[in-house]
């Protein structure tokens, strides 16, 4: 891999630092008029999910991580394993749960997800930023109730539970935002 | 977001125009000559943490240099007879890009010859004020904010002490024999944050080795320090000002220990500015300062970021 300086440093760059894949994610350039510059660097290790803060001396180098984001077709679960696969090559991938993390929770079949590979295989899975689940489980809807604030529990087709008004109900499809976790609209059928 | 748009807004840039003129008034009513000197120059800096951008010569193939400050131009005016002199220009510099950095900046730099450093700190109190409005001020020795925020002496504490007290505030990628590195450290990174943000804080008597341009002289401890202060104002380096070196012999003796360290590290060595060893002789007693012309603006617009009081910044030049 190539190696990359730190004034290549850009939020997103996937080095390598302490033989642990790294994403980063802010790199503040600190220099005085007359002086010697450094460079702040926040990364998160890939593997771990911990954030990094790092001091370098400004055009010090890091060698690239072979990591690359790759969009990916959700197949199944077998139980222990997540399949995917590339939609352009028909390669398959398996990932465990430690690389799909929370995403597991929104994780539809045939739902396009991004695919992180690290020395091409899964490193960590990011879902769509919003999904379309059907309610399988929560309390009666009350009819008529569009207006009011209340919300339920309610279990989604992929075990996650999220707050929705309370006219829901079950077999009902909603649209879900996966970065928060929140209801955003019942989707029409 | 369109490229071809001001990353500044229109009151950013007015606030700044503003700050433009009354800094220019001030000049005015002290009797402090606006000049312009080339940005185009024949030699740059030789400070190995300076890298000028080069470009060749308008009339052949010979190198030539933006400049990264009009130090030495401003230096042979003075040494003509000049008296005081500002100039607000623009200086350049490789590599220099951040949150407070763009390559090509804005320097207001003046000289007053027969001031003292302390009436120089006056006005660059006063230069500051026209940005931030009235303002408290506070001086410290290079030595006082070590001892206060690192619980060491800077002159007399050894490597592995200025080491262990850095490696003690964050996570460190390099290592080094060099003290001056660590010191240059845990001024940036430790003690500038620290220094009260509601304050211009000055910060004096540098070590010998951080001298530049600046005279030195030796203390009563018996430490030799740089005559030189640097201003500092919601946790931002603002301005770096000397009592200047007037020995062509001791200016050529810091341009040597610049080439030796430049070849250390691989660097390039710039030609030597003759224009200026020539002037030397005449340069009078003075003092200068360079102040971050963009940052004052940051100052005045309450900027986090130095895009928000520049127009279009390096990615959209």
């Amino acid at each position: 891999m190539a190696n990359y300086s730190t004034n290549e440093f850009r939020n997103g760059l996937k080095v390598m630092l302490d033989g642990e894949p790294c994403s980063i994610l802010d790199n503040e350039f600190v220099k005085p008029g007359k002086g010697q510059a450094f460079n702040r660097v926040r990364l998160r290790n890939l593997n771990s999910g911990r954030v990094w803060e790092r001091t370098f001396k400004s055009g010090e180098s890091l060698e690239g991580a072979d990591v690359i984001d790759q969009n990916m077709e959700y197949l199944y679960n077998d139980g222990e394993f997540y399949h995917f696969m590339d939609p352009d090559s028909f390669e398959q991938f398996q990932a465990d749960l430690k690389a799909v993390g929370d995403a597991s929770n929104w994780l539809k079949e045939q739902d396009v997800c991004t695919v992180t590979l690290y020395n091409g295989a899964p490193l960590s899975v990011t879902p769509p930023n919003f999904v379309e689940l059907e309610i399988v489980e929560t309390d009666p809807g009350v009819k008529g109730d569009t207006a009011q604030g209340g919300t339920k529990p309610a279990y989604l087709s992929t075990g996650a539970v999220v707050k929705v008004p309370l006219f829901l109900s079950v077999g009902e499809v909603i649209k879900v935002d996966t970065r928060t976790g929140e209801y955003q609209n019942r989707v029409k059928s | 977001m369109s490229d071809w748009r001001p990353t500044a807004e229109f009151s950013a840039l007015r606030r700044r125009a503003q700050l433009l003129s009354s800094v220019r008034a001030l000049f005015a009513t002290r009797g402090v000559l606006e000049v312009e000197t080339p940005l185009l120059a024949s030699a740059p800096v030789t400070d190995p943490n300076i890298e000028a951008i080069t470009t060749v010569a308008p009339d052949g193939d010979a190198l030539m240099y933006l400049q990264t400050s009009p130090e030495f131009a401003m230096k042979r005016l003075l040494a003509a007879g000049s008296g005081p002199i500002y100039q607000i220009c623009k200086a350049f510099r490789r590599g220099e890009r951040g949150r407070r950095h763009n390559p090509e900046f804005t320097m207001l730099e003046w000289y007053r010859p027969g001031l003292s450093m302390a009436e120089l700190m006056d006005e660059v109190a006063a230069i500051v004020g026209l940005a931030v409005g009235p303002l408290s001020v506070k001086h410290h020795t290079y030595q006082h904010v070590f001892e206060l925020h690192c619980g060491l002496n800077p002159h007399s504490a050894s490597l592995d002490e200025l080491k262990a007290c850095a490696h003690s505030h964050m996570d460190i990628h390099f290592d080094t024999d060099d003290r001056d590195t660590w010191l240059q450290l845990l001024m940036s990174s430790v003690i500038e944050p620290a220094l009260d943000r509601e304050s211009l804080s000055f910060v004096c008597d540098f070590p010998s080795e951080q001298a530049a341009l600046a005279k030195t002289f030796v203390n009563p401890g018996g430490v030799e320090l740089a005559a030189r202060f640097e201003a500092f104002y919601a946790g931002m380096e603002l301005a770096n000002g000397y009592n200047e070196l007037t020995d062509a012999a001791e200016l050529v003796r810091r341009i040597r220990q610049d080439h030796s360290r430049r070849t250390d590290n691989d660097q390039v060595l710039p030609p030597i500015d003759r224009h200026l060893l020539k002037a030397m002789a005449s340069l009078p007693a003075c003092v200068g300062v360079a102040v971050g012309f963009d940052r004052l603006s940051m100052l005045a617009c309450k900027a986090e970021r130095i895009d928000e009081v520049i127009a279009f910044p390096l990615e959209r030049a």
